[in-house]
């Protein structure tokens, strides 16, 4: 009941938001439904199973590519953007038999390496990626709002699945075993889980939606290079903002992602030179005195008022 | 003939990579925290040999200590005041912690020296050497050498003095080290000082060999990753081992593919490795 409450609520200020606040606001609620969705992605390896992943960037990249190079051989965009989405699911899951009995640190590094082994083999297979020159996307005939709707529009549609998605999780045997892995995974086997499945879907889960994202956002740019989509901020972001929020929360990751983003836009405008101090800062702060997130202040609090 | 140059080559580069991944590897080791910053520490480093090159005519050679002993305090205040607050949480917290660290860090260097590329060019130069068919450039040579050196040095550290192996038990137990009267906080302080150390020293004297600039930093963190992967964690043997592996497989790997895929190719063979054999090359042995 107040999960529906919330989203109601949540959905009509951002209807309103976008409604009232033209092509800037089109802007900032397309780039708000992409963090949204990479931060609920990453929830599912990162939060539920506890897994330090850094591979975000890399299903993005991959999925964008995926989507670019297909819409170049003729398939319509909106037939490439899950296509890359696949591409990038069906990557971690088999990735995922290789990597997934990692724990703590070698989970973390070995995710990271992904993004740059990536990255390099996009650059050195320039007939087919273009290399460092990157790729030019078809651009829509449409006025310049109806495809800032369209975009926004799609990117919003994969942040409902998403948060759909994550709720199933939540309710399911699912959730509850990956809580388990978090846990104590030695412990969750011992009883009967099957850890290796349920981490194995969690990976893939925090790779399909990022990859369908990362296709609607080369569609938005029209222009993709390696630099840009297999940037290792786009993995270390997802984190921040869960952390920011809440780790394995339903809510935690989508306030993080709209706190991160007003934050982000904040200081990009005021300190453009100092913004990775900024953003480092905000990291320190966080990792130091709200580990838990936003979400665990109004838990605390509600607590307090109960006692 | 070729092959031998490569293989004199790749043996060269392994010596630096050793020196690069040492203090990475300790601080990991004992601590249980992956150092962001390492690359940082290492371009700070060279920032100082290039300074003090530049205004004092101090060769790099001469600096390396001198850095190493400011980034000592750098790294020993760092992790008394913020790092030691998160030892013992999991992984996702340090990591982060260190990453939002190194953000701030290279951001100020930027700021501070710009992006630009620099270099020590030392006048007159160490020229090269030729050994039979093989020709080795005297600069390498000579910085290779001191950075082995210089980790034998830590070798015999962590070994012979009390220190070292207050280090080690808190390495192997910090319960049991904390019982037996081991100042654990201290030490840990201690510990990634002297990662620190390791990683200014060898920042200023690789400043002779690679152009300096906070950009980087990212190449270097990497390396270190891959080198300690390799060779194993927590040893200052798989450091080096890791180290001469890497060398020698990114100069074979240039020479047979072309240099573009001698990063790729290390990365790719770091994932083999942590899928394959995560303990690395020698194994868990730990600081003997």
């Amino acid at each position: 009941m107040r999960t529906t409450i919330i989203l109601v609520v949540g959905a009509a200020l951002f209807a309103a938001f976008v409604i009232l606040g033209g092509n800037y606001a089109i802007r900032f609620a397309t780039i708000f439904a992409m963090y949204a969705t990479l931060a609920l992605s990453w929830n599912f390896i990162g939060g539920f199973a506890g897994y330090p992943s850094f591979a975000t960037a890399a299903f993005f990249g991959l999925g964008s590519y995926a989507s670019a190079i297909a819409q170049s051989s003729g398939i319509p965009m909106l037939v490439a953007w899950p296509f890359g989405g696949l591409i990038a699911a069906a990557f971690a899951a088999l990735i995922g038999l290789a990597i997934l009995h990692l724990k703590g640190h070698y989970f973390a590094i070995a995710s990271l390496a992904l993004v740059e082994v990536l990255r390099e083999l996009v650059n050195i297979n320039d007939r087919l990626t273009g290399g460092g020159m990157g790729l030019n996307l078809p651009v829509a005939h449409a006025g310049v709002t109806q495809q800032a709707l369209l975009f926004l529009a799609a990117m919003l549609a994969v942040t409902i699945v998403t948060v759909l998605v994550t709720v199933i999780v939540t309710r399911h045997k699912i959730g509850f075993a990956l809580r388990c892995i978090q846990q104590n995974e030695d412990a969750a086997i011992m009883l009967g889980v099957n850890a290796r499945l349920y981490k194995a879907a969690a990976f893939t889960l925090s790779a399909l939606f990022p990859g369908i994202v990362g296709g609607i956002y080369a569609s938005w740019v029209h222009y993709i290079d390696p630099s840009d989509v297999f940037d290792i901020f786009l993995s270390v972001k997802p984190l921040v903002m869960v952390l920011l929020g809440g780790l394995g929360t339903l809510f935690g990751p989508v306030i993080g992602a709209g706190v991160f983003l007003v934050l982000e836009e904040a200081v990009w405008r005021s300190f453009l030179t100092v913004h990775a101090a900024v953003l480092g800062l905000l990291i320190v702060a966080l990792v130091l005195f709200l580990p838990n997130g936003l979400v665990s202040i109004s838990g605390q609090q509600l607590r307090a008022r109960k006692a | 003939m070729i092959y031998l140059q490569v293989l004199a080559n790749g043996v060269v580069l392994g010596g630096l990579y050793a020196a690069i991944a040492v203090g990475f590897s300790l601080v990991w080791g004992v601590l249980n925290v992956i150092n962001l910053l390492h690359g940082s520490f290492i371009v700070l480093g060279a920032y100082v040999a290039f300074f003090a090159y530049g205004l004092l005519g101090l060769h790099p050679f001469l600096t390396a200590p001198i850095a190493g002993a400011i980034l000592f305090v750098i790294g020993y205040s760092l992790q008394s005041t913020v790092i030691n607050r998160v030892i013992g949480t999991p992984v996702l917290m340090t990591l982060t912690l260190t990453f939002g660290l190194d953000l701030l860090l290279n951001n100020a260097m930027l700021l501070a020296f710009k992006a630009d590329y620099r270099k020590v060019v030392l006048d007159p130069p160490l020229g090269s050497i030729s050994l039979g068919p093989v020709v080795l450039p005297l600069d390498r040579v000579a910085v290779m050498a001191l950075a082995l050196l210089l980790t034998y040095g830590l070798y015999r550290l962590l070994r012979d003095s009390k220190m070292g192996r207050a280090i080690i038990s808190v390495r192997m137990d910090r319960e049991a080290a904390a019982l037996m009267g081991v100042n654990v906080m201290r030490m840990q302080a201690i510990t990634f000082g002297i990662g620190a150390f390791m990683a200014g020293a060898a920042g200023s004297l690789l400043s002779i060999i690679y152009p300096i600039s906070p950009l980087n930093s990212i190449t270097f963190l990497g390396k270190a990753f891959v080198i300690c992967v390799i060779g194993g964690l927590g040893s200052v043997g798989g450091a080096i081992a890791g180290g001469i592996t890497l060398g020698l497989i990114e100069s074979f790997a240039a020479l047979w593919f072309g240099p573009e895929y001698a990063v790729p190719l290390s990365f790719a063979l770091l994932v083999v490795f942590l899928a394959v054999r995560p303990t690395g090359l020698l194994g868990r042995r730990g600081y003997e």
